[in-house]
Protein backbone atom coordinates (compact mmCIF):
# COMPACT_ATOMS: atom_id res chain seq x y z
CA UNK A 1 0.00 0.00 0.00
CA UNK A 2 1.19 3.54 -0.60
CA UNK A 3 1.13 6.50 1.95
CA UNK A 4 -2.12 8.45 1.39
CA UNK A 5 -1.45 10.72 4.30
CA UNK A 6 1.90 11.60 5.24
CA UNK A 7 2.72 13.42 8.50
CA UNK A 8 6.71 14.13 7.41
CA UNK A 9 8.44 15.12 10.67
CA UNK A 10 6.63 17.89 11.93
CA UNK A 11 6.96 19.87 15.03
CA UNK A 12 4.73 22.55 16.62
CA UNK A 13 6.10 25.58 18.72
CA UNK A 14 4.24 28.37 20.32
CA UNK A 15 5.21 31.48 20.96
CA UNK A 16 4.53 32.59 24.37
CA UNK A 17 3.45 35.90 25.63
CA UNK A 18 5.65 36.42 28.00
CA UNK A 19 8.51 35.62 25.48
CA UNK A 20 10.17 32.62 24.92
CA UNK A 21 8.20 29.35 23.31
CA UNK A 22 6.55 26.52 23.69
CA UNK A 23 7.51 22.58 21.84
CA UNK A 24 4.18 21.08 21.93
CA UNK A 25 5.18 18.43 19.30
CA UNK A 26 8.69 17.47 18.69
CA UNK A 27 9.56 15.79 15.63
CA UNK A 28 6.49 14.05 14.69
CA UNK A 29 6.26 10.99 11.37
CA UNK A 30 3.33 9.31 10.62
CA UNK A 31 2.31 7.30 7.14
CA UNK A 32 -1.27 6.70 7.31
CA UNK A 33 -2.70 4.35 4.34
CA UNK A 34 -6.05 4.82 2.17
CA UNK A 35 -8.85 3.62 3.96
CA UNK A 36 -6.77 3.00 7.22
CA UNK A 37 -8.33 4.00 10.64
CA UNK A 38 -5.62 5.77 13.20
CA UNK A 39 -6.07 6.32 16.34
CA UNK A 40 -4.05 9.13 18.35
CA UNK A 41 -3.96 8.43 22.52
CA UNK A 42 -2.05 10.62 25.06
CA UNK A 43 -3.09 12.40 28.28
CA UNK A 44 -4.74 15.90 27.77
CA UNK A 45 -1.86 18.45 26.80
CA UNK A 46 -0.02 15.75 24.97
CA UNK A 47 -0.48 17.83 21.55
CA UNK A 48 -2.88 15.45 19.93
CA UNK A 49 -5.41 17.62 19.33
CA UNK A 50 -2.71 20.13 17.54
CA UNK A 51 -1.41 17.02 15.37
CA UNK A 52 -5.08 16.70 13.95
CA UNK A 53 -5.49 20.52 13.50
CA UNK A 54 -2.10 20.11 11.49
CA UNK A 55 -3.95 17.26 8.95
CA UNK A 56 -6.93 19.84 9.08
CA UNK A 57 -5.36 22.66 8.41
CA UNK A 58 -6.82 24.58 10.83
CA UNK A 59 -3.06 24.79 12.19
CA UNK A 60 0.18 24.64 10.17
CA UNK A 61 3.54 22.91 11.38
CA UNK A 62 6.58 25.27 12.53
CA UNK A 63 8.88 22.89 10.97
CA UNK A 64 8.44 19.25 8.39
CA UNK A 65 5.21 19.16 6.35
CA UNK A 66 2.00 17.15 6.02
CA UNK A 67 0.89 15.90 2.65
CA UNK A 68 -2.73 13.99 1.34
CA UNK A 69 -1.94 12.34 -1.90
CA UNK A 70 1.59 14.35 -2.14
CA UNK A 71 -0.31 17.35 -1.73
CA UNK A 72 0.67 19.63 1.00
CA UNK A 73 -1.56 20.88 3.55
CA UNK A 74 -1.65 24.64 3.61
CA UNK A 75 -4.99 25.59 4.61
CA UNK A 76 -8.61 23.88 5.83
CA UNK A 77 -10.63 21.75 3.36
CA UNK A 78 -13.78 20.00 3.09
CA UNK A 79 -11.48 17.03 1.84
CA UNK A 80 -10.26 16.53 5.06
CA UNK A 81 -13.39 17.52 6.94
CA UNK A 82 -13.57 17.54 11.09
CA UNK A 83 -15.75 15.78 13.66
CA UNK A 84 -15.51 18.16 16.55
CA UNK A 85 -15.47 17.13 20.01
CA UNK A 86 -18.49 19.52 20.67
CA UNK A 87 -20.44 19.18 17.29
CA UNK A 88 -19.67 22.76 15.72
CA UNK A 89 -23.04 22.35 14.66
CA UNK A 90 -24.87 26.36 13.93
CA UNK A 91 -27.85 26.30 16.29
CA UNK A 92 -29.69 28.44 14.10
CA UNK A 93 -29.85 25.76 11.45
CA UNK A 94 -31.83 22.65 11.51
CA UNK A 95 -30.30 19.20 10.91
CA UNK A 96 -31.33 19.30 7.33
CA UNK A 97 -30.27 22.91 7.15
CA UNK A 98 -26.70 22.02 8.74
CA UNK A 99 -26.08 18.95 6.16
CA UNK A 100 -26.84 20.98 2.43
CA UNK A 101 -24.78 23.96 3.86
CA UNK A 102 -21.92 21.84 3.89
CA UNK A 103 -22.96 19.78 0.73
CA UNK A 104 -24.04 23.24 -1.06
CA UNK A 105 -20.36 24.74 -0.26
CA UNK A 106 -18.00 21.61 -0.61
CA UNK A 107 -19.63 20.09 -3.52
CA UNK A 108 -20.90 23.49 -5.57
CA UNK A 109 -19.98 21.40 -8.54
CA UNK A 110 -22.60 18.71 -7.93
CA UNK A 111 -26.59 19.48 -9.81
CA UNK A 112 -29.26 21.28 -7.46
CA UNK A 113 -30.73 17.61 -7.04
CA UNK A 114 -27.91 15.51 -6.77
CA UNK A 115 -26.92 17.63 -3.51
CA UNK A 116 -30.28 17.24 -2.32
CA UNK A 117 -30.53 13.39 -2.43
CA UNK A 118 -27.29 13.15 -1.11
CA UNK A 119 -27.99 15.02 1.88
CA UNK A 120 -31.16 12.93 2.23
CA UNK A 121 -29.36 9.67 2.32
CA UNK A 122 -26.81 11.26 5.02
CA UNK A 123 -29.96 11.62 7.54
CA UNK A 124 -30.84 8.44 6.77
CA UNK A 125 -27.03 6.66 7.14
CA UNK A 126 -27.16 8.15 10.90
CA UNK A 127 -30.84 7.72 11.52
CA UNK A 128 -32.13 11.39 11.71
CA UNK A 129 -34.74 11.31 9.78
CA UNK A 130 -37.37 12.03 12.10
CA UNK A 131 -35.38 14.74 13.29
CA UNK A 132 -34.14 16.52 9.90
CA UNK A 133 -35.93 19.47 10.57
CA UNK A 134 -35.05 20.30 14.49
CA UNK A 135 -32.75 22.42 15.58
CA UNK A 136 -29.86 21.57 17.64
CA UNK A 137 -30.88 22.72 20.84
CA UNK A 138 -33.75 19.87 20.39
CA UNK A 139 -31.52 17.44 20.22
CA UNK A 140 -29.85 15.13 22.58
CA UNK A 141 -25.94 14.80 22.64
CA UNK A 142 -25.61 11.84 20.33
CA UNK A 143 -28.15 12.98 18.13
CA UNK A 144 -25.75 16.07 17.47
CA UNK A 145 -23.02 13.88 17.29
CA UNK A 146 -24.93 11.88 14.52
CA UNK A 147 -25.46 15.41 12.45
CA UNK A 148 -21.92 16.21 12.90
CA UNK A 149 -20.74 12.67 11.72
CA UNK A 150 -23.66 12.94 8.63
CA UNK A 151 -22.40 16.71 7.55
CA UNK A 152 -18.97 15.02 7.74
CA UNK A 153 -19.31 12.02 5.42
CA UNK A 154 -21.75 13.85 3.07
CA UNK A 155 -18.86 15.46 1.64
CA UNK A 156 -16.98 12.22 1.00
CA UNK A 157 -14.16 13.62 2.32
CA UNK A 158 -10.79 11.76 1.34
CA UNK A 159 -9.52 11.63 5.69
CA UNK A 160 -11.73 11.89 7.87
CA UNK A 161 -10.89 14.09 11.29
CA UNK A 162 -12.55 13.21 14.61
CA UNK A 163 -11.46 15.14 17.59
CA UNK A 164 -12.50 13.58 20.75
CA UNK A 165 -16.06 12.49 18.94
CA UNK A 166 -17.69 10.90 21.79
CA UNK A 167 -15.88 12.02 24.67
CA UNK A 168 -19.27 14.26 26.09
CA UNK A 169 -21.65 11.40 25.34
CA UNK A 170 -22.82 8.67 28.06
CA UNK A 171 -21.52 5.45 27.86
CA UNK A 172 -24.14 3.40 26.17
CA UNK A 173 -25.13 6.33 23.76
CA UNK A 174 -21.44 6.10 22.90
CA UNK A 175 -21.36 2.27 22.57
CA UNK A 176 -23.99 2.97 19.67
CA UNK A 177 -22.03 5.57 18.07
CA UNK A 178 -19.02 3.80 17.61
CA UNK A 179 -20.74 0.91 16.42
CA UNK A 180 -22.37 2.64 13.85
CA UNK A 181 -19.36 5.43 12.91
CA UNK A 182 -17.35 1.90 12.57
CA UNK A 183 -19.88 0.12 10.19
CA UNK A 184 -20.19 3.45 8.09
CA UNK A 185 -16.50 3.76 7.39
CA UNK A 186 -16.17 0.01 6.87
CA UNK A 187 -18.96 -0.07 4.10
CA UNK A 188 -17.51 3.20 2.55
CA UNK A 189 -13.64 2.65 3.03
CA UNK A 190 -13.32 6.23 4.54
CA UNK A 191 -9.66 6.84 5.90
CA UNK A 192 -9.73 7.96 9.54
CA UNK A 193 -7.36 10.06 11.89
CA UNK A 194 -9.19 10.13 15.51
CA UNK A 195 -8.16 11.82 19.13
CA UNK A 196 -9.29 9.95 22.04
CA UNK A 197 -8.78 9.18 25.38
CA UNK A 198 -10.52 6.17 25.77
CA UNK A 199 -8.18 3.15 25.30
CA UNK A 200 -11.16 1.19 24.68
CA UNK A 201 -12.66 2.77 21.93
CA UNK A 202 -8.95 3.28 20.20
CA UNK A 203 -8.99 -0.27 20.10
CA UNK A 204 -12.42 -1.20 19.24
CA UNK A 205 -12.40 1.50 16.16
CA UNK A 206 -8.10 1.29 15.09
CA UNK A 207 -6.01 -0.63 13.02
CA UNK A 208 -3.55 1.37 14.49
CA UNK A 209 -3.39 3.24 17.86
CA UNK A 210 -0.61 5.35 17.76
CA UNK A 211 0.34 6.61 21.07
CA UNK A 212 2.18 9.87 22.37
CA UNK A 213 4.16 10.97 24.99
CA UNK A 214 3.81 13.80 27.30
CA UNK A 215 4.15 17.54 25.86
CA UNK A 216 6.10 19.40 25.84
CA UNK A 217 8.07 18.52 23.37
CA UNK A 218 5.34 15.51 22.65
CA UNK A 219 6.77 12.47 20.23
CA UNK A 220 5.46 9.57 19.22
CA UNK A 221 5.85 6.77 22.06
CA UNK A 222 4.98 3.34 20.34
CA UNK A 223 2.46 2.52 17.69
CA UNK A 224 0.42 -0.39 18.17
CA UNK A 225 -1.35 -2.43 15.51
CA UNK A 226 -4.74 -4.16 15.84
CA UNK A 227 -5.02 -7.44 14.36
CA UNK A 228 -8.48 -7.86 15.13
CA UNK A 229 -10.08 -8.68 11.83
CA UNK A 230 -13.15 -6.73 10.67
CA UNK A 231 -16.12 -7.02 10.77
CA UNK A 232 -15.74 -6.04 14.64
CA UNK A 233 -18.63 -6.34 16.88
CA UNK A 234 -17.97 -5.05 20.29
CA UNK A 235 -18.22 -8.43 21.59
CA UNK A 236 -15.73 -9.89 19.24
CA UNK A 237 -13.13 -7.27 20.22
CA UNK A 238 -13.44 -7.47 23.65
CA UNK A 239 -13.67 -11.14 23.66
CA UNK A 240 -10.57 -11.63 21.21
CA UNK A 241 -7.67 -13.47 22.67
CA UNK A 242 -4.92 -10.18 22.08
CA UNK A 243 -7.80 -8.22 23.54
CA UNK A 244 -6.19 -7.79 27.25
CA UNK A 245 -2.45 -7.55 26.06
CA UNK A 246 -2.81 -4.81 23.99
CA UNK A 247 -4.97 -2.99 26.18
CA UNK A 248 -2.48 -3.70 28.92
CA UNK A 249 0.12 -2.23 26.41
CA UNK A 250 -1.63 0.70 26.12
CA UNK A 251 -2.49 1.43 29.56
CA UNK A 252 0.72 0.57 30.76
CA UNK A 253 2.32 2.82 28.41
CA UNK A 254 -0.19 5.96 29.98
CA UNK A 255 0.45 4.97 33.26
CA UNK A 256 4.15 5.31 32.94
CA UNK A 257 3.62 8.07 30.77
CA UNK A 258 1.82 10.05 34.30
CA UNK A 259 4.60 8.49 36.28
CA UNK A 260 7.02 10.29 34.33
CA UNK A 261 5.23 13.75 34.38
CA UNK A 262 4.65 13.23 38.29
CA UNK A 263 8.50 12.59 38.41
CA UNK A 264 9.49 15.75 36.33
CA UNK A 265 7.11 17.84 38.62
CA UNK A 266 9.08 16.25 41.73
CA UNK A 267 12.69 17.21 40.38
CA UNK A 268 11.32 20.74 39.32
CA UNK A 269 9.98 20.78 43.03
CA UNK A 270 12.73 20.02 44.65
CA UNK A 271 15.15 21.96 42.78
CA UNK B 1 -51.16 35.27 37.44
CA UNK B 2 -50.06 35.61 41.05
CA UNK B 3 -47.79 37.97 39.53
CA UNK B 4 -50.59 40.26 37.90
CA UNK B 5 -52.37 40.28 41.62
CA UNK B 6 -49.17 41.36 43.47
CA UNK B 7 -48.15 43.88 40.79
CA UNK B 8 -51.60 45.48 41.02
CA UNK B 9 -52.01 45.40 44.52
CA UNK B 10 -49.23 47.23 44.52
CA UNK B 11 -50.06 49.76 42.22
CA UNK B 12 -53.47 50.48 43.96
CA UNK B 13 -51.44 50.92 47.09
CA UNK B 14 -49.49 53.22 46.01
CA UNK B 15 -52.11 55.24 44.32
CA UNK B 16 -54.08 54.73 48.19
CA UNK B 17 -50.84 56.14 49.29
CA UNK B 18 -50.67 59.01 47.15
CA UNK B 19 -54.35 60.04 47.42
CA UNK B 20 -53.98 60.77 51.19
CA UNK B 21 -50.57 62.42 51.06
CA UNK B 22 -51.87 64.81 48.31
CA UNK B 23 -55.47 65.36 49.44
CA UNK B 24 -54.58 68.21 52.11
CA UNK B 25 -55.55 71.55 51.36
CA UNK B 26 -53.62 73.29 48.57
CA UNK B 27 -51.33 70.25 47.81
CA UNK B 28 -48.25 70.61 45.75
CA UNK B 29 -49.12 67.71 43.56
CA UNK B 30 -52.70 66.85 42.44
CA UNK B 31 -53.67 63.35 44.01
CA UNK B 32 -54.67 60.53 41.15
CA UNK B 33 -58.51 61.62 41.12
CA UNK B 34 -58.17 64.95 40.91
CA UNK B 35 -55.45 64.22 37.95
CA UNK B 36 -58.21 61.87 36.15
CA UNK B 37 -61.11 64.46 36.95
CA UNK B 38 -58.95 67.38 35.54
CA UNK B 39 -57.71 65.75 32.40
CA UNK B 40 -61.43 63.78 31.31
CA UNK B 41 -61.39 65.61 28.24
CA UNK B 42 -57.42 64.35 27.37
CA UNK B 43 -58.17 60.62 28.62
CA UNK B 44 -61.83 60.47 26.50
CA UNK B 45 -60.88 62.21 23.24
CA UNK B 46 -57.15 61.69 22.58
CA UNK B 47 -57.92 62.54 18.75
CA UNK B 48 -58.84 66.00 19.13
CA UNK B 49 -57.54 68.23 16.13
CA UNK B 50 -57.72 72.48 16.50
CA UNK B 51 -55.18 73.16 14.62
CA UNK B 52 -51.23 74.29 15.69
CA UNK B 53 -50.33 72.44 18.54
CA UNK B 54 -53.60 72.71 20.53
CA UNK B 55 -54.43 68.45 19.28
CA UNK B 56 -55.24 65.21 21.28
CA UNK B 57 -52.50 63.43 22.98
CA UNK B 58 -52.83 60.88 20.32
CA UNK B 59 -51.44 63.24 17.83
CA UNK B 60 -48.41 64.42 20.60
CA UNK B 61 -47.69 60.90 20.96
CA UNK B 62 -47.57 60.03 17.44
CA UNK B 63 -45.64 62.93 16.00
CA UNK B 64 -42.70 61.86 18.78
CA UNK B 65 -43.14 58.14 17.71
CA UNK B 66 -42.49 59.37 14.19
CA UNK B 67 -39.48 60.94 14.87
CA UNK B 68 -37.94 58.25 16.99
CA UNK B 69 -39.47 55.51 14.05
CA UNK B 70 -36.64 57.87 11.54
CA UNK B 71 -33.71 58.27 14.28
CA UNK B 72 -33.86 55.16 15.89
CA UNK B 73 -34.08 53.45 12.26
CA UNK B 74 -31.63 54.57 11.07
CA UNK B 75 -29.17 54.90 13.56
CA UNK B 76 -30.64 50.87 13.62
CA UNK B 77 -29.38 50.48 9.87
CA UNK B 78 -25.66 52.74 10.50
CA UNK B 79 -25.12 51.37 13.95
CA UNK B 80 -24.96 47.23 12.86
CA UNK B 81 -23.21 47.99 9.58
CA UNK B 82 -20.49 50.00 11.59
CA UNK B 83 -20.79 47.09 14.30
CA UNK B 84 -20.20 44.53 12.06
CA UNK B 85 -16.99 46.56 10.72
CA UNK B 86 -15.39 47.11 13.89
CA UNK B 87 -16.27 43.83 15.12
CA UNK B 88 -14.80 41.88 12.09
CA UNK B 89 -11.31 44.39 12.27
CA UNK B 90 -9.28 44.32 15.17
CA UNK B 91 -7.29 47.62 13.76
CA UNK B 92 -10.41 49.71 13.05
CA UNK B 93 -11.93 48.09 16.45
CA UNK B 94 -8.56 49.12 18.18
CA UNK B 95 -8.74 52.79 16.44
CA UNK B 96 -11.98 53.49 16.95
CA UNK B 97 -13.12 52.17 20.10
CA UNK B 98 -11.64 55.19 22.53
CA UNK B 99 -13.72 57.57 20.09
CA UNK B 100 -16.73 56.04 20.59
CA UNK B 101 -16.08 55.26 24.60
CA UNK B 102 -15.75 58.90 24.52
CA UNK B 103 -19.01 60.00 22.42
CA UNK B 104 -21.55 57.61 23.85
CA UNK B 105 -21.41 59.24 27.41
CA UNK B 106 -22.05 62.25 25.88
CA UNK B 107 -25.73 63.23 27.05
CA UNK B 108 -28.25 63.74 24.30
CA UNK B 109 -29.53 66.85 24.92
CA UNK B 110 -25.73 68.16 24.47
CA UNK B 111 -25.85 67.09 20.91
CA UNK B 112 -28.43 69.62 20.36
CA UNK B 113 -27.01 72.61 20.24
CA UNK B 114 -24.55 71.01 17.63
CA UNK B 115 -27.01 69.83 15.67
CA UNK B 116 -29.12 72.95 15.78
CA UNK B 117 -26.10 74.84 14.11
CA UNK B 118 -25.49 72.25 11.38
CA UNK B 119 -29.50 71.54 10.34
CA UNK B 120 -30.50 74.91 11.36
CA UNK B 121 -33.96 73.23 11.58
CA UNK B 122 -35.99 71.68 14.44
CA UNK B 123 -36.98 68.24 12.99
CA UNK B 124 -33.86 67.38 11.36
CA UNK B 125 -32.25 68.17 14.99
CA UNK B 126 -34.40 65.90 16.74
CA UNK B 127 -34.21 63.25 14.94
CA UNK B 128 -30.35 63.52 14.80
CA UNK B 129 -30.11 63.47 19.14
CA UNK B 130 -32.33 60.13 18.35
CA UNK B 131 -29.67 58.78 16.09
CA UNK B 132 -27.03 59.99 18.05
CA UNK B 133 -28.58 58.43 21.13
CA UNK B 134 -29.36 54.88 19.94
CA UNK B 135 -26.80 54.47 17.99
CA UNK B 136 -23.89 53.53 20.79
CA UNK B 137 -25.23 50.50 22.41
CA UNK B 138 -26.43 49.25 19.05
CA UNK B 139 -22.70 49.87 17.39
CA UNK B 140 -21.20 48.51 20.75
CA UNK B 141 -23.46 45.49 20.95
CA UNK B 142 -23.04 44.27 17.64
CA UNK B 143 -19.30 44.56 17.71
CA UNK B 144 -19.21 42.38 20.93
CA UNK B 145 -21.75 40.00 19.38
CA UNK B 146 -19.32 39.66 15.92
CA UNK B 147 -16.18 39.31 18.29
CA UNK B 148 -17.97 36.33 20.45
CA UNK B 149 -18.50 34.18 17.35
CA UNK B 150 -17.38 31.03 19.08
CA UNK B 151 -14.18 29.75 17.13
CA UNK B 152 -15.71 26.13 16.46
CA UNK B 153 -18.25 27.84 14.20
CA UNK B 154 -15.46 30.02 12.45
CA UNK B 155 -13.48 26.48 12.03
CA UNK B 156 -16.74 24.70 10.63
CA UNK B 157 -16.78 27.51 8.27
CA UNK B 158 -13.20 27.17 7.34
CA UNK B 159 -13.03 23.58 6.87
CA UNK B 160 -16.17 24.18 4.76
CA UNK B 161 -14.21 26.76 2.92
CA UNK B 162 -17.23 28.89 2.84
CA UNK B 163 -16.87 32.24 0.81
CA UNK B 164 -17.15 35.72 2.52
CA UNK B 165 -21.05 35.98 1.75
CA UNK B 166 -21.78 32.66 2.80
CA UNK B 167 -20.05 33.67 6.08
CA UNK B 168 -21.68 36.57 6.27
CA UNK B 169 -25.01 34.93 5.88
CA UNK B 170 -24.96 31.69 7.58
CA UNK B 171 -22.74 32.60 10.29
CA UNK B 172 -22.00 35.84 11.42
CA UNK B 173 -25.26 37.58 10.97
CA UNK B 174 -27.48 34.66 12.78
CA UNK B 175 -24.44 34.47 15.55
CA UNK B 176 -24.68 38.27 16.28
CA UNK B 177 -28.58 38.87 15.92
CA UNK B 178 -29.25 38.33 19.60
CA UNK B 179 -26.22 40.93 20.38
CA UNK B 180 -27.73 42.85 17.80
CA UNK B 181 -31.13 42.88 19.20
CA UNK B 182 -29.45 43.77 23.01
CA UNK B 183 -28.49 47.10 21.70
CA UNK B 184 -31.62 47.80 19.72
CA UNK B 185 -33.69 47.36 22.97
CA UNK B 186 -31.12 49.75 24.82
CA UNK B 187 -31.27 52.04 21.88
CA UNK B 188 -35.09 52.40 21.65
CA UNK B 189 -35.07 52.97 25.19
CA UNK B 190 -32.86 55.78 25.18
CA UNK B 191 -34.28 57.19 21.96
CA UNK B 192 -37.35 57.84 24.08
CA UNK B 193 -35.81 58.61 26.93
CA UNK B 194 -33.78 61.79 24.51
CA UNK B 195 -37.32 62.45 22.56
CA UNK B 196 -38.95 63.69 25.18
CA UNK B 197 -36.44 65.99 26.63
CA UNK B 198 -35.40 67.16 23.11
CA UNK B 199 -39.60 68.38 22.11
CA UNK B 200 -39.36 70.72 25.58
CA UNK B 201 -36.80 72.06 24.32
CA UNK B 202 -37.44 72.26 20.14
CA UNK B 203 -41.04 72.86 20.53
CA UNK B 204 -43.88 71.73 18.19
CA UNK B 205 -46.46 68.92 18.37
CA UNK B 206 -44.69 66.12 20.36
CA UNK B 207 -45.45 65.00 23.60
CA UNK B 208 -42.44 66.78 25.09
CA UNK B 209 -43.43 69.31 23.86
CA UNK B 210 -47.27 69.18 25.52
CA UNK B 211 -45.57 68.33 28.81
CA UNK B 212 -43.64 72.00 28.62
CA UNK B 213 -46.40 73.78 27.70
CA UNK B 214 -48.53 71.97 30.23
CA UNK B 215 -45.97 73.31 32.77
CA UNK B 216 -45.93 76.76 31.75
CA UNK B 217 -49.56 77.09 32.06
CA UNK B 218 -48.97 75.07 35.50
CA UNK B 219 -51.54 72.28 34.42
CA UNK B 220 -49.75 69.58 36.83
CA UNK B 221 -52.61 66.68 35.96
CA UNK B 222 -52.18 67.38 32.39
CA UNK B 223 -48.32 66.48 32.64
CA UNK B 224 -49.10 63.85 35.20
CA UNK B 225 -51.43 62.07 32.37
CA UNK B 226 -48.80 62.90 30.12
CA UNK B 227 -45.81 61.24 32.10
CA UNK B 228 -48.17 58.09 32.71
CA UNK B 229 -48.57 57.86 28.66
CA UNK B 230 -45.06 58.40 28.17
CA UNK B 231 -43.91 55.54 30.27
CA UNK B 232 -46.93 53.29 28.75
CA UNK B 233 -45.33 54.02 25.21
CA UNK B 234 -42.00 53.61 25.94
CA UNK B 235 -42.75 50.03 27.48
CA UNK B 236 -44.27 49.05 24.50
CA UNK B 237 -41.38 50.32 22.63
CA UNK B 238 -38.85 47.82 24.65
CA UNK B 239 -41.70 44.81 24.43
CA UNK B 240 -42.11 45.54 20.66
CA UNK B 241 -38.29 45.45 20.01
CA UNK B 242 -37.77 42.18 22.27
CA UNK B 243 -40.58 40.52 20.48
CA UNK B 244 -38.97 41.41 17.20
CA UNK B 245 -36.13 40.24 18.42
CA UNK B 246 -37.45 36.75 19.36
CA UNK B 247 -38.90 36.65 15.67
CA UNK B 248 -35.46 37.36 14.25
CA UNK B 249 -33.43 35.20 16.27
CA UNK B 250 -34.11 31.69 14.49
CA UNK B 251 -33.33 28.19 16.10
CA UNK B 252 -34.36 28.13 20.01
CA UNK B 253 -31.15 30.70 21.00
CA UNK B 254 -31.59 32.18 23.65
CA UNK B 255 -32.06 36.85 23.46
Amino acid sequence: MTTFLDIDHVSKIFPLAAGGRYIALHDVSLQIHQGEFVSLIGHSGCGKSTLLNMVAGLDLPTEGRVTLEEQEIRRPGPDRMVVFQNYSLLPWKTVRQNITLAIDSALKHLPRGERRSIAEHHIDLVSLRAAADKYPAQLSGGMKQRVAIARALALRPKVLLLDEPFGALDALTRGNLQEQLMQICQENHVTCLMVTHDVDEALLLSDRVVMLTNGPSAEIGQILDVPIPRPRHRLDVVNHPSYYTLRNQIIAFLDQQKRSKQLKRQTVAAA
Amino acid sequence: MMKILTSTAALLLFLAIWQILCSGDKPSLPPPLRVIWDTRVLILDPFFNHGGTDKGLFWHILASLQRVIVGFSLAAIVGVAVGVLIGTSRFIYDALDPLFQVLRTVPPLAWLPISLAVFRNNEPSAIFVIFITAIWPIVINTAVGVQQIPQDYKNVAKVLKLSRWEYVTNVLLPATVPYVFTGLRIGIGLSWLAIVAAEMLIGGVGIGFFIWDAWNSSLMSEIILALVYVGIVGLLLDKLVAFAGKLCVPGGQDL
